[in-house]
């Protein structure tokens, strides 16, 4: 097949004239400096839907600012997806909203692949209702651990504390290929995988959004970003672990009390991908931009020292 | 009693010249109202998309990438990759439905297993297109090792298409009269100089109509798609059929699925735009086959 190896083709420039003046202020910050033009390649990466704004926005810049000479590309197959096809070298690099299991190590390792972790920034998994649901304010883990056991029999709000309306209770979470579905199972069931399946189950993020924000009865879980992105649709509850009740906040989430639903997110790089040029200058910018992108992402970003240490360590 | 032999109930032919009037009036208008009822819900369709869709159109949304800005994003790498996979279907679903139609028709024998053949190849034109998103996953992307590429998506929806251009074809070269094919083999010609230099160019506006619309099937389709993966963030030209891709509908799903307001307008948009190629593409067959009808 014939390469075009243009990067920039005529009419984009004008093209961009009206985007930049939107995103200079992001974007744009440092990103000229370390742009180098001889870079080419394709970076393939999947994963975490709840991973997902984070990489799709590093990608978008990372593009702009190498004059799309790199191609990123990201998709959303969901955490197990994604370490799927990183274990299988089809991708260079895995979005994780957990670390990677055992079983996923060990195909990692027979495709003689070393995955890099990296942990690049900080969620709350978020207990989510309709902004018309006015009698639930907060939610204990005990409530919800009922709720999501499996073979739990609640369908109405009423089953789950007396004093709630009868009203039907319809779930909404991710599906079993996503890492946030694992998370949540491990940190409010007690066992990883262990939920109900009686319940709207999508990896795709956006899914359970529209699906809770357009059912009154409606009650799910995922990423802070997916919340905080949809303010206006959907009412985030607060959890209660036994020391009071929590609402996820970034300041909550940072300082640890927002437990047990506050996680860290990763990315996991194949080392072999690593010296590649292109990639090192990927990874280079996705830990260099964190501190700006992550936030606009919706999610928290670490302190600088770890941004620092990542960087040391991918050299 | 000769049952042959009853005479009609009620005796006497009554003509009820007005009833049965009235009964044909009822008729029509209850005809008049499945139009109406079926022109006005695709109007309100239209309507809708392009009250929503009409605003976001401009020069800069055809040639700029897709964002996670609403303001900043465009469909350039779908109508890319759009135009990449067409190509490709095309390129693919031709030469192999003509010749399978080519041999059907002129060379097989008329025995059980051309029937069976073509008995299956009418039944496939009917299998709901997800199905040949799994066979496409699990043939091109996993066992050939394409991976989520331009080859494998092409691939997947040339076999979609295929029993299509096949069934076009087989009756564009069944309508050429033998005569034609009698007088080619009377002054000398072999089958295939009658099939080469008669058959094919009598039947060629019909087999390229019916290709055209088969791949503006192609250009719709959305859910063999999303099985194969191609559900994916694309800032970027393909420029070889092993990149990834997106196209046109996909990235329709994807705005439709944020549940964000300013991204369905931007996907009204993009129907908007898919919706005048499949139109451009459908009259482009249809003006083939009224330039060369006879």
């Amino acid at each position: 097949m014939s390469r075009r190896d243009r990067p920039l083709r005529p009419g984009t420039a004008w093209a961009h004239g009206t985007a930049w003046a939107a995103l200079a202020a992001i974007a744009l910050s440092g990103c000229g400096a370390d742009s180098d033009r001889s870079l080419s390649g394709l970076i393939e990466i999947d994963g975490s839907s709840t991973v997902f704004p984070i990489s799709q926005a590093m990608a978008e810049e990372f593009q702009i600012a190498y004059r799309r000479a790199v191609r990123v590309s990201v998709g959303v197959s969901g955490t197990g997806g994604g370490f799927q096809r990183f274990c299988n070298g089809e991708t260079e690099i895995a979005n994780a909203s957990r670390r990677i299991n055992d079983a996923e190590a060990a195909s990692c390792a027979a495709h003689g692949i070393e995955p890099v972790e990296l942990q690049v920034a900080w969620d709350g998994l978020t207990v989510v209702v309709h902004p018309s649901n006015d009698w639930v304010d907060c939610v204990s883990v005990t409530e919800l651990r009922r709720l999501w056991t499996p073979g739990s029999d609640i369908v109405n709000w009423r089953q789950v504390r007396p004093a709630w309306p009868d009203e039907d209770l319809r779930l909404y979470g991710p599906d079993t290929d996503s890492g946030t579905f694992d998370y949540f199972t491990a940190a409010v069931v007690g066992e990883e995988g262990a939920s109900r399946h009686d319940y709207a189950a999508s990896t795709d993020d956006n899914v359970l959004v529209a699906g809770v924000s357009g059912d009154p009865g409606a009650l799910g879980y995922f990423g802070y970003a997916y919340f905080e992105d949809n303010r206006g649709h959907l009412r985030a509850l607060e959890v209660d672990a036994g020391g009071g009740c929590v609402a996820p906040t970034r300041e909550t989430i940072l300082d640890g009390t927002y437990t047990p639903l506050a996680r860290p997110m990763y990315i996991y790089v194949r080392r072999d991908a690593l010296v590649r040029p292109e990639v090192n200058a990927f990874v280079s910018f996705y830990i260099d931009h964190a501190a700006t992108l992550i936030p606009e992402a919706g999610y928290m970003p670490l302190e600088p020292e770890a941004y620092a240490t990542l960087r040391a360590r991918i050299g | 009693m000769n049952p042959g032999a009853a005479p009609p109930r009620g005796g006497r032919f009554e003509p009820r010249v007005a009833a049965r009037r009235r009964a044909g009036v009822r008729f029509k208008w209850l005809c008049r109202f499945a139009v109406a009822f079926a022109v006005a819900s695709l109007l309100v369709l239209l309507v809708h998309i392009l009250a929503t869709g009409l605003p976001t159109l401009s020069p800069d949304f055809l040639v700029t990438f897709p964002s996670r800005f609403p303001d900043r994003a465009g469909i350039r790498s779908a109508i890319l990759g759009s135009l990449w996979l067409l190509t490709l279907v095309a390129a693919m679903s031709f030469p192999l439905g003509v010749g399978a139609a080519v041999y059907l028709e002129e060379y097989a024998p008329r025995n059980r297993l051309t029937n069976l053949l073509q008995t299956n190849i009418a039944n496939l034109a009917g299998v709901p297109s997800i199905v040949y998103g799994l066979l496409g996953l699990a043939v091109f992307v996993r066992f050939l090792s394409l991976e989520r590429s331009l080859l494998a998506g092409a691939a997947t929806l040339s076999l979609l298409v295929l029993p299509l251009v096949i069934i076009a074809a087989r009756e564009a070269i069944r309508a050429v009269p033998d005569s034609l094919r009698e007088a080619a083999y009377a002054l000398g010609a072999t089958r295939w100089q009658a099939i080469r230099h008669h058959v094919l160019p009598a039947a060629l506006p019909g087999i390229l109509s019916g290709t055209i619309l088969a791949l503006s099937r192609a250009g719709g389709e959305t859910a063999p798609l999303l099985i194969i993966g191609a559900l994916t963030f694309i800032a970027f030209d393909p420029v070889s059929v092993m990149d990834p891709f997106t196209v046109l509908p996909i990235q329709i799903f994807n705005w439709t699925a944020d549940p964000r307001e300013e991204f369905h307008a931007l996907a009204a948009g993009a129907i908007v735009v898919l919706l005048g190629v499949l139109l451009l593409m459908n009259a482009a067959a249809i003006l083939i086959r009224n330039r060369y009808e006879r």
